[in-house]
């Protein structure tokens, strides 16, 4: 742990396996990259979103605006999170609900388990919970946590449920089944999906039926839910979560208890902030103007005892237990990095993954982490720490080391973004920060620079003096030889990772500089 | 006017063309181009890979030598008033990258606290082909003719870090004889991204090969581009392809077809 | 004793902004330079065809009528459904129902008494009738807030069929516009449409678990 990257003192995310992945992203990449099906299927879903995002984002002429206020409430959070944190657990503590910390996922996972053991009796103990889909439970890998203590988790939401059936691990952050089309999600509903009607067809409204006929006894039965949270507002206590199905609503309302896991950057300091964010998540994630559902409640809810907008205090409307988990788990080691934090402003609406070419490419199982995409490639190192080349790294390299360099800083992600998060700037700077400390690293005794590292130092050194740039370039000409017909064919290691799909050209007779001095020498 | 060119080392050392066709264009529209001869390159890579501190002195040395060449004459300088380069993620790099490296290498005690400063000083007086033309000289008829049927692919870093937005194609449907066909799917990344072609060549293939089938639907000769290393991998791969599409930087086209003569 | 795991996150949090033992600042200003109104009253008809063009994107049924023949609208709509047993909330004013030909059970409520309806009742009534709080035109959004209009947030969760009664003044133009007049305390749910997914091929489908059918009878004048 001692040589992770980051503020020393402020540790990293707990090791679940939920962040770190088996392979470095190249490798995985690569395997990814040989599906076709699976290439087709993300090729066709990201287009789909693109473009209903693009439609709905384009029917407002002040989206620039939202997006400048909702960077400035983000910022503005992250000064004041120790005030705020403090007035959000007040005002549910005052509204009848229970807060708890957890400075990592295993002490996340332990509050939330002994919550539901909790809600049941010696004779009638809690054997499963209903789930509405969560980030937050997923980095933290709560499901797996309750099933070694055998409790079944029941993911509700129509694409973790085919995620779940089928044994999978989600591959984007709202669309976990983006990586299956509907003849395989069919499929996997007759193999695994009891009393399923064995003539289901690959239509999405009938494989939707079959998802509600599958889930509606246990909703209706269920006696805790485990929620996360989009946005909860300090100022009144209020927690809001976002959804389409209804699935959210099942789990938010019928239950006895109801427990929600939220990273502790998931404020906003107050219920006006929330004219911003209704406006900016739903047309940034599904493409809508609004999603179908919106659940907000406070505490222990109560309806109004008036008339509509009446203040008095009515009948329990929906769990009367409630338990709010707030999360650290590496989000302080996160804000500790000035030029990092931003990741932290980040509301999961995902269009950062639909607009990038490299996750429609790759897909999100490629990313190893429960964060995938753009925003899982700045936000994971930083959560989980990055090994540079440590003598704890592991052997081929760090998966989550690789994942600042997954991306060919194009740009997409940061204009797609509604809280102006600056990915590339941020992918840059992790890369920095991976090499430097990479470097103090090889400093140690006996170890060797890096090869790469070498060649950037020679490259750098050529590179601050044209007379040494004009040299190389020379050397540069007598790689003409190689060339046939203007370009060429195969170049050695590293570069042959460029020649094995591209030709290279040939380099010119006449450099630039070299012609400037026989035609134009006397001018400068 | 009085305008330095920052012909970009790639395009110095590899693809001379886009650079002299700088220089050709400029001084057909009346304006002197002057060549600092102490330029290298602007850093990007090492910046790009993580190699801030190395980049440090070259970043350095480019301030230096485009601080001395916008100097006025007086002074000991070329005495320039803008400084071109035929290249938007070069010029992306020297406008958002090098203020950006300096504070950091300040913060880190390995850069004089004034770099980034002066680094924004030249900055702001940088201009990608397309923005020079179009905003700073006020032109997009160059005059030029080139009787092709052309597509064009707007580089990354000149659509989403410059905003040169359709300056580019203003300037081409300008040229006479041009038969200009949109891309499909223009605004997607061609795979290059620097060392991720190399680090990333699956994913950075895979790019490619997309890029590659949208220009042949346009069924262009000529693919162009206002970026020398977004061609160069546009082309490597037309060219393993044995696809006779050919790729030209902008510059060559606004010079005009035949411009080599002026060489 | 160690640490709480409160005061240990609240302590890493100061850490990490360099601000241990400071006070906290003042609220930094953020920029609303956008539009925080359509610049219409309520119930302009402007708005009223807006949130009817929405609501039928989301593929909800809307009908239309004057105050004085709410009765017959939501009559003849629940007699095309075929519904015969509806779930109303306590405060349901009694000319909506008048007119129908149904079996109505009320959820009771506090402080007026009477029985909560089961989940089971709940799940096998026809429909549920009730009011909203508020609704937004631009975004065919429509808030129901636990109100003895709306009732509590099972009795339009469960049922299959939702119909509810907007009234004119209710419709405001944007969401900004809708949140002051909402308590926040309050249980709200924001519907949008019937029920619907778009996780198979992120093509959207209408109908999972909330109620599949989404009729809104929209009281003009």
């Amino acid at each position: 742990m001692t040589t992770f990257l980051g503020m020393p003192g402020l540790p990293v995310a707990t090791e679940r396996g939920t962040l770190r992945g088996a392979d470095t992203f190249p490798v995985a990449a690569r395997k990814a990259l040989a599906d076709t099906q699976l290439r087709k299927n993300l090729g066709h879903a990201t287009s789909t979103i693109r473009a209903k995002r693009a439609r709905v984002v384009g029917e407002l002429d002040d989206w620039e605006e939202l997006r400048a206020a909702g960077a400035a409430i983000k910022a503005d959070v992250m000064a004041r999170l120790p005030e705020l944190l403090v007035q959000l657990e007040e005002n549910v503590t005052a509204r009848g609900g229970h807060v708890h910390w957890a400075r990592d996922a295993d002490e996340a996972n332990r509050i939330v388990l002994d919550l539901v053991r909790a809600a049941g009796t010696p004779d009638d103990p809690v054997t499963s919970v209903v789930k509405v889909k969560s980030m937050a439970t997923q980095e933290i890998g709560l499901n797996e946590a309750l099933a070694e203590a055998g409790i079944a988790a029941v993911e509700t939401d129509l694409a973790e449920l085919i995620v779940q059936l089928s044994d999978d691990t989600p591959s984007h952050i709202l669309v976990p089944a983006i990586h299956r089309n509907r003849a395989e999600i069919r499929q996997i509903f007759l193999d695994h999906m009891p009393d399923v009607d064995p003539g289901l067809t690959d239509e999405p409204r009938v494989l939707a039926m079959a998802a509600r006929a599958y889930l509606r006894r246990t909703f209706l039965a269920a006696r805790v839910a485990v929620s996360g949270a989009n946005f909860a507002i300090a100022e009144t206590g209020t927690l809001a979560v976002v959804e389409s199905e209804g699935n959210g609503r099942m789990c938010l309302t019928l239950p006895q208890t109801l427990v929600t896991v939220m990273g502790i950057e998931k404020l906003l300091p107050t219920w006006r902030d929330l004219e911003v964010f209704l406006q900016l998540l739903p047309r940034s994630s599904t493409g809508e103007r609004m999603n179908p559902y919106t659940s907000m409640w406070t505490g222990a809810p109560k309806t109004s005892g008036g008339t509509s907008g009446g203040t008095a205090d009515g009948a329990p409307d929906g769990p009367q237990e409630f338990h709010l988990v707030l999360l650290d788990n590496g989000r302080t080691a996160t804000l500790a990095d000035e030029a990092g934090r931003q990741a932290l402003h980040c509301i999961r609406c995902s269009a950062c993954l639909n607009v990038c070419p490299v996750y429609e490419r790759t897909g999100g199982h490629a990313y190893g982490s429960v964060y995938p995409g753009p925003i899982g490639a700045v936000l994971t190192p930083q959560l989980a720490g990055m090994h540079g080349h440590g003598a704890d790294a592991p052997a081929g390299g760090d998966p989550v080391d690789t994942l600042p360099y997954a991306s060919s800083l194009c740009g997409a992600c940061f204009d797609a973004c509604p809280v102006r998060i600056d990915i590339p700037s941020m992918l840059v700077h992790l890369r920095a920060k991976h090499v430097e400390t990479a470097q103090a690293q090889r400093r140690v005794p006996g170890l060797p620079a890096s090869a790469e590292n070498a060649a950037m130092s020679a490259a750098a050194w050529v590179m601050r003096d044209a007379g040494r740039f004009s040299l190389a370039e020379k050397g540069l000409q007598l790689g003409r030889v190689l060339a046939r017909d203007g370009r060429i064919r195969s170049l050695p290691p590293p570069l042959s990772a460029w020649t094995t799909s591209r030709d290279a050209p040939a380099p010119p007779p006449e450099t630039f500089r070299q012609w400037w001095a026989r035609t134009r020498g006397d001018r400068s | 006017m009085r305008i330095a060119l920052f012909a970009t080392c790639l395009a110095d050392a590899m693809f001379p063309r886009a650079a002299q066709a700088t220089v050709v264009l400029l001084e057909r529209l009346g304006h002197e181009v002057v060549f600092p001869s102490g330029q290298t390159c602007c850093g990007q890579m090492h910046v790009n890979t993580g190699y801030q501190r190395e980049a440090l002195p070259v970043v350095e040395h480019h301030v230096d030598v485009f601080e001395a060449a916008l100097r006025p004459r007086a002074e000991g300088g070329d005495g320039v008033e803008a400084v071109v380069a035929p290249s938007g993620s070069c010029v992306g790099s020297v406008r958002h990258q090098h203020a950006l490296v300096a504070r950091r290498m300040a913060e880190q005690g390995r850069a004089d606290a004034g770099l980034a400063d002066r680094a924004e000083a030249v900055a702001a007086r940088t201009y990608e082909l397309s923005e020079l033309l179009v905003d700073v000289l006020g032109v997009t008829d160059v005059g030029a003719r080139y009787p092709h049927r052309v597509t064009y692919h707007p580089t990354c870093h000149s659509l989403r870090m410059l905003r040169v937005d359709d300056k580019p194609l203003r300037l081409l449907r300008a040229v006479h004889g041009l038969d200009l066909v949109e891309l499909p799917d223009a605004e997607q990344c061609c795979g290059f991204g620097g060392t991720f072609s190399v680090k990333n060549a699956d994913t950075s293939t895979a790019m490619l090969a997309d890029k590659i089938r949208a220009v042949q639907t346009t069924r262009s000769e000529v693919v162009t581009a206002g970026d020398s290393s977004c061609l160069m991998h546009i082309g490597g791969g037309l060219s393993r392809l044995r696809v006779g599409t050919k790729t030209v930087h902008l510059a060559e086209i606004l010079a005009g077809e035949g411009w080599e003569a002026a060489l | 004793m160690t640490t709480s795991a409160r005061d240990e996150v609240l302590d890493r949090i100061r850490t990490a902004l360099g601000r241990s033992g400071a006070a906290a600042p003042e609220p930094s200003p953020v920029p609303r330079e956008y539009r925080t109104s359509l610049g219409r009253a309520p119930g302009d008809p402007v708005l009223l065809d807006l949130l009817v063009d929405r609501l039928v994107d989301y593929k909800a049924e809307v009908h239309r009528c004057p105050p004085g023949a709410v009765g017959a609208t939501v009559a003849a709509a629940l007699a095309a459904h075929g519904a015969r047993r509806i779930a109303a909330p306590a405060g349901l004013p009694a000319a909506w129902l008048a007119g129908a030909d149904v079996e109505t059970v009320t959820d009771g409520a506090a402080p007026d008494g009477g029985e909560a309806l089961s989940v089971a009742t709940l799940d096998a009534v026809d429909g549920v009738l009730t009011g909203c709080a508020v609704a937004v035109a631009q975004t065919g959004t429509i808030v129901l807030d636990s109100s003895p209009v709306c009732g509590r947030r099972a009795l339009t969760l469960v049922p299959d069929y939702h119909l509810i009664v907007v009234e004119a003044a209710q419709v405001v133009g944007s969401v900004p516009e809708a949140l002051p007049r909402l308590d926040a305390v309050r249980p709200l749910t924001w519907v949008s449409g019937p029920s619907a997914t778009s996780d198979i091929e992120l093509d959207r489908v209408e109908g999972v678990h909330g109620p599949r059918t989404l009729v809104v009878v929209l009281v003009e004048g």
